[in-house]
């Protein structure tokens, strides 16, 4: 009983964490002591201090206030990229599952030889094709995991296709239309969404990753990510400005993790009482 | 001291989700003498399995036995400490789990898992060990008892797997053996073998036992006191004879006088011979088609029916024998390989996409596992509205009406009609799905084994329901089920699949007496009834043995290799006739009626001439 | 046994199959680019002739299908033509760069794959104990925690605070033992920690699923103790499942390699990559991306053809 305690625990600070970085992702730039770019220190890499809680950059730009307004980026790139793929899989995954089999088939290898590609390289492949700019970083991170939300999809909606219910609606006449919208999807809905939260972490980790190697955002603009990298010459002098805003991607991702987790309901214990 | 076994005061709880507990069984108590069988009958939810379980001191995932004393000879059970638990588990007290298929680790061979409880308690050396099991096998008719253990489990069949559980419980010469519902999962006719064979061990080794049932007249065989449970308390405890006979219980007269077969009146003798459903030479299965358009695997080969306006037909058949496919190709849902389905006397089209709104409201479907034929997504007036709206078109008020209407015609209060489908009982559920295949307005409902998964009190009054609509509004019945005195009870006209043939088709009168086809002889034979001593009397025609396999022409008997009655030289060469009896009825068999007429043994020899 | 090796050799059929079509997806990905390789490479201030010529050159006046044909014949071959911003053969560069990323990657999976195996078993075999929610909670952090903090925060604590090693881990052959050691100790450290949480959580997994079958309660009910039931009994039905999570896990440290390559410097296949992708070296790239693939597909086969061979419904 103890342990069932813990694990609400676990579950509630990663509501407190998504909560607060939802805040952020807000009213970030509102909250931030100063304005964005702004050089508040001729004292490059400062420790943390009262005047800045978080030090300062390699510019001697306030930490904090940078922290503020990156996230906003990372939290609504991770977001909008988890959403593009769930509704993309999503849709490919229902229609594949009721259409024909050639359809059904076709549609599954291409998917299969997209996911034969690792997140991140698929990533760097396009990024070098067609660049980095925010919208095209949306749709590269979405695209990046949109045959792993289509594979979820698609399994769901195979095993729901063949149940009863679905099988009576067929004999009463129904057009695959109907069949996927009003007997398929409503009960796809809960898993989907815990699958967008799950992709959601690993798009933030994508995207921090991409930014870190310099192939994310670009200058002026900066999400977590991009902090870690520039300031990574402070690293030498122990400086915040380089773990902190990496701190900051860990907090979030891991707020997001411990919530989904215990929303799924704790693990089956399997052997009972032995 | 006479007790080998008693229970007293046991209770068991259960977790729910906000950290409380339900109590599931509730003081509980009974007594064992050695070498006596006692049985526990209910329906699921019971508590049947917990209690069982509990004798050996475990209970399933989170249920706690809070308290009781079990005592099994001097031991009282739970006050045993985790090492105490594993030297009676598997060495003193022993099971044998209703689904064996899913009981065997499919990675290990069969003799290394019926062994192993002796090498775990170190009751005898490997070599001691399988010869006792060899033993075993034998006692239980096995086939192959000396090399049947080298298989893995995938390898033998589902009656064979089940007799193997019971060697494995036996294999340590245990002194109370726990059987859980062991046959509900085999087919009537390999249930009566293992049943069989379970009753020759338990009373030559003189075995006290627990025998777990939801079957009375199994349990009527089975067992030397029945104890009746309903949700988690006892009912009544008694000697079989006197409960299946004087049940002083209300409960217990219930469930008696639900399983005692009765003739339902179907009323309609006078409705015209006009045949609504035509099926003539139908062939239909799954996988590619080839170049002939044949199926890569066949189910139905070349099956024939009629179902007449107003009537019921019943479709009977072991599983996997094409019940339900037969039902989806009617449906539409697959597409036949070859042979005619006549709607009204109208081809009806192979495909969903080739048939019309009206040809779809004419024929509706319900299936067997009323849990997973309604959309748990969806609330009961979306579930009955639907229909409403899609074939009548009705909006508004009127479909509101309609829906209240419905709900009325199978029973239920029309405040269900705002409840989500996931939040009734089994029995509502499958009232729903009727009222959605009524709501159509249609003129055939396909049953696909509709009271299967469902106790036998509510599936009995699912009976009367559909008798009552067909009396008020004249639709027809395919009516599939594997039980056929239910299908006797309720059916005008009666078709037996087997392996997708029709083997022998009538009206129900030609059912209750001989002469009947050879399977469905063995079938009528294998139900058991509610009386001590059928399972003994029960003429069993000796199991032949299987043919040695060659290539089996699609043309010859299906039941060949199970006939007790197969005539050599002539079932194994030559395609069985179509024959029409005396009494109207239809077979496919070689034998002439008059063989057909006479006890097993005679005709066998009969054959032999 | 005639129809394992028919099973294996489908297999193996697939994964060519998807390797061809990964080849495709790569191919026509990367020549999305807007713009033109060649004037991309001679700069805005280039004559038209100049471009044309290079274009010849660099074959990029063919038809999409043909230079797809020409590129996957000479990534077959082994000859994937010339990087553009070295002017090397790709075939030299990555033969220079792939052992040593293969030693980084082969170092951590070998410290990672037995501790986090020995993990998720024993944390099943506990499942819903203290320590089995413990190490849950711990492993659904660390899978979260993006791989530069760990590797900053190592660096950090061992090369700039404790000096026990150098931040850069470049061992340069023929160095000693403990030279070796103190090169590789923080990129390894690093890609062990992202890994062994992601395979243990997901072999515990595997585990858990078989220990709620109906065949291990049976073996309870025989009287098994508990590591006889998870050893012998669930065990041997898991190590398709197993295999498979040890395969995608491994996978996740073709990514991983990539970040921790960058941040120590260390000349391998994957910071080549990044490389390439900076500077718009497409066949370096194209070759670089189905280096990945096909290592990726290849762990998929080995933990496909795993399952195989520990399946008797198959095996016999
Ligand atoms: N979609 C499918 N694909 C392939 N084979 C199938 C499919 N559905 C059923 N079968 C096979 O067809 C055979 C007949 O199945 P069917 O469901 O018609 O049997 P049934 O008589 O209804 O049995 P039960 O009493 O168990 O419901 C079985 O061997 C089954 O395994
Ligand atoms: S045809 Fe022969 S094998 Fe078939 S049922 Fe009749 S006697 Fe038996
Ligand atoms: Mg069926």
């Amino acid at each position: 009983m103890n342990l069932f305690r813990t694990l609400r625990l676990s579950g509630s600070i990663g509501l407190i964490l998504v909560i607060f970085w939802l805040a952020v992702a807000l009213a970030g730039p509102a909250l931030a002591p100063h304005p964005l770019g702004e050089i508040v220190d001729y004292d490059v890499f400062l420790p943390m201090s009262s005047t800045y809680p978080m030090g300062t950059d390699y510019l001697g730009r306030d930490v904090l206030s940078r922290i503020l307004y990156g996230a906003r980026f990372t939290i609504t790139i991770g977001a909008a990229a988890a959403i593009f793929a769930g509704i993309l899989g999503t849709a490919l995954g229902i229609f594949a599952a009721v259409s024909s089999r050639m359809v059904d088939e076709t549609l599954s290898r291409f998917m299969d030889a997209l996911s034969a590609i690792p997140g991140k390289i698929l990533a760097l492949v396009m990024i070098a094709a067609l660049g980095s700019s925010v919208a095209l970083l949306i749709m590269i991170i979405g695209v990046s995991y949109t045959p792993g939300c289509y594979r979820i999809a698609r399994s769901l909606a195979v095993n729901l296709n063949q149940m009863d219910f679905v099988q009576v609606a067929r004999a009463r006449g129904e057009g695959r239309f109907y069949l996927a919208r009003v007997e398929i999807f409503p009960n796809m809905i809960h898993p989907m969404l815990t699958d967008v939260g799950l992709r959601f972490v690993w798009a933030v980790l994508l995207l921090s990753s991409l930014s870190f190697i310099g192939l994310g955002m670009q200058p002026p603009d900066a999400d977590l990510g991009s902090l870690v990298r520039e300031n990574i010459s402070g690293l030498a002098e122990g400086a915040p400005a380089v773990l902190m805003p990496a701190v900051a991607i860990a907090l979030l991702t891991i707020g997001v993790n411990l919530l989904i987790d215990s929303l799924r309901g704790q693990a089956k214990t399997a052997t009972g009482e032995v | 001291m006479s007790e080998h076994i008693k229970v007293s005061g046991l209770k068991v709880t259960a977790p729910t989700g906000d950290n409380d507990e339900v109590t599931i069984v509730d003081d509980v108590a009974f007594a064992i003498p050695r070498g006596e069988v006692l049985a526990l009958i209910g329906e699921s939810g019971s508590g049947k399995t917990t209690i069982a379980l509990s004798l050996m001191g475990y209970a399933r995932g989170g249920c706690r036995i809070s308290s009781g004393s079990i005592r099994v000879g001097d031991t009282e059970v739970l006050s045993l400490d985790r090492s105490g638990l594993r030297d009676l588990r598997g060495r003193r007290v022993s099971y044998v789990a209703q689904s064996a298929a899913a009981s065997f680790n499919p990675s290990k061979t069969i003799m290394a898992q019926v062994t192993e409880a002796v090498l775990i308690h170190g009751v005898a050396s490997r070599k001691e060990a399988e010869i006792r099991a060899v033993e075993l096998f034998r006692a239980l008719s096995l086939p192959e008892p000396e090399s049947i253990g080298s298989r893995y489990p995938h390898q033998v069949s589902g009656g064979q797997l089940q007799r193997l559980m019971a060697a494995m419980a036996l294999i340590t010469e245990p002194e109370l053996v726990i059987f859980d519902e062991p046959t509900t999962a085999l087919d009537v006719t390999t249930q009566i073998d293992v049943l069989l064979a379970f009753k020759r061990v338990i009373r030559e080794r003189g075995i006290t036992a627990v025998y777990v049932s939801h079957d009375l007249a199994v349990v009527a065989q089975m067992a030397d006191h029945i104890l009746v449970l309903n949700q988690g308390k006892v009912r009544e405890l008694g000697k079989t004879a006197q409960v299946l006979k004087q049940p002083e219980d209300s409960y217990t007269q219930t469930l008696i006088s639900a399983i005692t077969p009765c003739r339902r009146d179907t009323g309609n003798e006078a409705t015209t011979e006009q045949p609504l459903l035509e099926i003539r030479n139908l062939v239909a299965g799954y996988g590619r088609s080839d170049k002939n358009g044949m199926p890569a695997m066949p189910i139905l080969k070349d099956v024939n029916l009629t179902i007449l306006r107003g009537r019921t037909l019943g479709v009977i058949g072991e599983s996997g024998s094409g019940k339900s496919t037969l039902a989806r190709v009617v449906a539409g849902l697959l597409p036949a390989a070859r042979g005619e389905v006549l709607l009204d006397g109208e081809p009806l089209p192979g495909t969903l996409a080739g048939r019309s709104k009206d040809q779809f409201r004419r024929i509706q479907i319900v299936f067997q596992n009323a849990d997973t034929a309604l959309n748990p997504s969806h609330s009961v007036a979306q579930v009955l509205g639907r229909p409403l709206t899609f074939y009548h078109g009705l909006k508004g008020n009127e479909r509101e009406r309609r829906i209240g209407a419905m709900l009325d015609l199978v029973k239920l209060p029309a405040t269900v009609a705002g409840r989500r489908c996931g939040e009734l009982s089994g029995g509502q559920k499958q009232r729903i799905n009727l009222a959605r295949a009524l709501a159509a307005d249609p003129e055939l409902i396909l049953c696909d084994e509709v009271t299967s998964a469902l106790d036998t009190v509510v599936g009995a009054a699912i009976l009367d329901l559909l008798v009552e609509l067909r009396r008020e509004l004249g639709v027809s019945y395919m009516f599939i089920s594997h039980d056929i005195s239910t299908v006797r009870s309720l059916c005008d006209d009666i078709l037996v699949l087997y392996a997708g043939r029709g083997v022998e088709a009538g009206s129900r009168d030609t059912f209750q007496q001989p002469p009947f086809h050879p399977y469905t002889e063995l079938l009528i034979d294998s139900v058991p009834e509610l009386e001590q001593g059928w399972l003994e009397r029960s003429r069993r025609p000796v199991a032949p043995v299987p043919l040695v396999d060659g290539v089996r022409d699609l043309e010859l008997c299906p039941f060949l290799d199970r006939c007790p009655v197969r005539i050599a030289g002539t079932c194994d060469q030559l395609a069985p006739p179509r024959v029409v009896l005396s009494d109207g009825s239809e077979i496919l068999c070689h034998h002439s009626e008059a063989e057909l007429l006479l006890p097993p043994r005679d005709y066998a020899m009969a054959a032999q001439r | 046994m005639k129809s394992v090796l028919f099973l294996i050799l489908r297999r193996i059929g697939t994964v060519l199959l998807t390797l061809f079509l990964v080849s495709m997806v790569v191919f026509s990905l990367s020549s999305l680019l807007p713009g033109d390789a060649a004037q991309q490479l001679l700069g805005q201030s280039a004559t038209p002739e100049a471009v044309a010529a290079l274009r010849e050159v660099l074959g990029l006046d063919k038809p999409g299908h043909l230079r797809y044909l020409d590129w996957l014949r000479g990534l077959i071959v082994g000859d994937p033509g010339i990087s553009l911003a070295n002017d090397l053969p790709v075939a030299q560069l990555v033969a220079e760069r792939l052992p040593r990323s293969l030693l980084l990657a082969g170092i951590a999976a070998l410290v990672s794959v037995p501790l986090a195996l020995t993990l998720g078993i024993a944390s099943a075999m506990y499942g819903g104990t203290r320590v089995d929610r413990f190490l849950n909670t711990l492993t659904l952090t660390m899978v979260a925690i993006p791989e530069f903090l760990v590797a900053t925060t190592l660096v950090l604590v061992f090369a700039v605070k404790l000096n026990w090693v150098s931040a850069l881990s470049y061992a340069p052959p023929g160095a000693s033992f403990g030279q070796f050691i103190a090169a590789y100790a923080l990129p390894v450290l690093t890609l062990f920690f992202v890994l062994v949480a992601q395979m243990a959580r997901m072999s515990r997994a595997a585990v858990l699923d078989q220990l709620s079958q109906p065949y291990v309660e049976m073996a309870v009910l025989k009287g098994a103790s508990l590591p006889r039931v998870v050893l012998r009994h669930a065990l041997p039905n898991a190590i398709g499942p197993i295999a498979n999570a040890v395969a995608l896990s491994l996978s996740y440290l073709l990514g991983g390699v990539i970040i921790v390559e960058v941040i120590f410097n260390y000349p391998g296949i994957a910071s080549l990559m990044v490389d390439s992708v900076a500077n718009r070296d497409m066949p370096l790239l194209q070759t670089c991306a189905m280096i990945f693939c096909a290592a990726y597909l290849l762990l998929v086969l080995i933990a496909d053809i795993c399952a195989i061979v520990s399946n008797p419904k198959l095996r016999t």
